[in-house]
């Protein structure tokens, strides 16, 4: 299984790493999204809940973008064929894609989060705040990660899936993005950081744990034929 | 296995319950000390808020009876289900938004945590049957619809669970409801509302699976009369089939 | 405290209404497919009645 998902996996990065398409364009999307906020804001610089709220919705609909294509390549030139025909558990399929999303994100998020921070945040985080915004980004991309695998793959098979990755997506994902906003407003105070809730990454922890179990339950019967 | 019996001493019962019920809040519960006589909503907001819920999670469980057993059946079981469910959800959402217009002036607030999930939930099972009817495949169409009536079955106490805590602190609960504090005279009518809209909902869903069994059966009947030629296509269709034995 | 009566019973009466009219419309959707399927049944009853028609004749002309 571990191998499975290893071979999977690399496939994947460097299918990305020769032809990149998926994160240039979220990056590229992500530092558009922040431009288009400060005008439609009409703000310079956001701080607190604001802040909070510009950055994940930022993330969210780059994410979006970015999970439409995850199972696209596979499905139109046979991968997805070639995969079942091995002797090998269905499941790993999943995670390696979830993983594989998993590290999309965070390549995005090395762009767009400075990118952030420069044009539209206010107060400067300190080094205690950027740890905390770390560990919530980690929480809350294994959500969208775990989440937009198990969408894309229900989805690839559909006729419009551009259109039912984001309505089947983001309803899924409020939990998240309720838990990542309410847990990374204190560190974009305006009179200074506060400590991070506790209870928020409790609760992105539980969603990815639920998710997780569930996606890895129901995987099987998406992949089959 | 038919679902037409007994259901017109369903009917009669739940006809019976749901009178009995909403003449009860009218008539027997006391008004509301802060809200007066627009509290009355509550008897019909609320049941029809848990029956939808309970809906959409007993589609899940019969989405799951259907990737293990692989019986059409439950397919369509789940399917009507949760589309009753939906159109129950749009009603919650009306009567939410009647009862917000009357308490705060506004037809919309995000203050109440229960009401702000439901449109989550909502928002998220309305693309069930979109997502059903881009998929052709029938036996794909009913698994893959299968897999996200368990995923959302799964998510919808997830969503609950945040959207409360992310009020909690915030706004105190502003429309009582069952949980905790319903006054002795209250009760009564409002048990009896929900076992009531639970029993409409067994009604409305068993007069669905009927109706949708007799047109299987009509269709198979029209088939073995005449012969292939006389059956119309069936085309692209987001309802599932039977399957080819009842 | 006033009486609140006459400002929210149009909104009382409204969410009651909603209500009833889902299952009205309900029950509206019900009797066009119960109707339907009276229309299907006699025209599978005049199908069933040729066919009898053919077997007879077949039973006569062998």
């Amino acid at each position: 299984m571990r191998r499975t998902v290893g071979a999977v996996l690399r496939k994947e990065l460097r299918l990305e790493l020769r032809a990149p398409q998926a994160v240039p364009a979220m990056a590229l999307f992500s530092v558009t999204t922040l431009v288009v906020f400060h005008f439609a804001l009409q703000r310079g610089q956001v701080d607190g809940d604001l802040a909070a709220g510009v950055l994940w919705v930022t993330l969210l609909f780059a994410a979006m973008l970015g999970t439409s294509r995850l199972f696209v390549a596979d499905h139109e030139e046979g991968g997805l064929d070639g995969f079942l025909l091995a002797p090998v558990d269905r499941t790993a399929l999943l995670v390696a894609k979830a993983l594989a999303l998993f590290g999309f994100l965070a390549a995005v998020e090395v762009v767009a989060v400075p990118a952030f921070a420069l044009l539209l945040l206010g107060p400067t985080p300190d080094a205690e705040a950027v740890a905390s915004l770390v560990l919530v980004l980690l929480l809350a991309n294994a959500g969208v990660a775990i989440v937009g695998t198990l969408v894309g793959a229900l989805a690839v098979q559909t006729r419009a899936r551009d259109l039912l990755v984001p309505l089947l997506a983001l309803p899924l994902l409020i939990p998240v993005v309720i838990a990542a906003a309410k847990a990374t407003t204190p560190l974009f105070l305006a009179a200074g950081a506060e400590a991070l809730p506790v209870r928020w990454l409790a609760i992105l922890g539980l969603y990815d744990l639920v998710f997780g179990l569930l996606a890895y339950a129901v995987f099987d019967y998406l992949v089959e034929d | 296995m038919l679902y037409g019996t007994r259901l017109r001493a369903l009917s009669i019962l739940t006809a019976v319950t749901l009178t009995a019920g909403f003449g009860l809040a009218f008539f027997y519960a006391p008004m509301d000390a802060d809200q007066g006589f627009m509290q009355k909503i509550f008897y019909v907001h609320v049941p029809m808020a848990i029956v939808a819920l309970g809906g959409f999670v007993f589609g899940g469980i019969m989405a799951i009876q259907h990737l293990r057993t692989r019986d059409a059946r439950y397919d369509m079981r789940s399917y009507v289900a949760i589309h009753l469910s939906l159109i129950l959800g749009a009603g919650v959402l009306v009567t939410g938004s009647i009862w917000a217009k009357a308490s705060w002036g506004h037809w919309w607030v995000w203050d109440e945590p229960t009401l702000v999930s439901f449109l989550v939930v909502f928002l998220l099972y309305a693309t069930y049957q979109p997502l059903r009817f881009s998929i052709e495949d029938p036996e794909r169409q009913a698994r893959y619809a299968s897999v996200f009536a368990v995923t959302a079955g799964a998510f919808v106490p997830l969503n609950f669970l945040a959207v409360r805590l992310a009020q909690a602190y915030t706004h105190p609960r502003v429309f009582a409801t069952a949980d905790g504090g319903l006054p002795a005279r209250m009760q009564l009518p409002f048990y009896l509302c929900l076992i009531g809209m639970a029993l409409l909902f067994a009604t409305l869903w068993k007069y669905e699976m009927a109706s949708k069994h007799t047109s299987a059966q009509l269709r198979s009947l029209r088939r073995k009369l005449g012969g292939d030629e006389a059956v119309a296509p069936r085309g692209r269709s987001a309802a599932p089939s039977m399957g080819t034995t009842t | 405290m006033t009486d609140a009566l006459p400002d929210n019973t149009g909104y009382v009466a409204a969410a009651y209404l909603v209500f009833f009219a889902l299952v009205l419309i309900y029950v509206v959707i019900m009797a066009a497919k119960l109707s339907r399927f009276e229309r299907e049944l006699s025209e599978l009853e005049e199908l069933a009645d040729e066919r009898i028609e053919e077997r007879e004749h077949e039973t006569v002309s062998s």
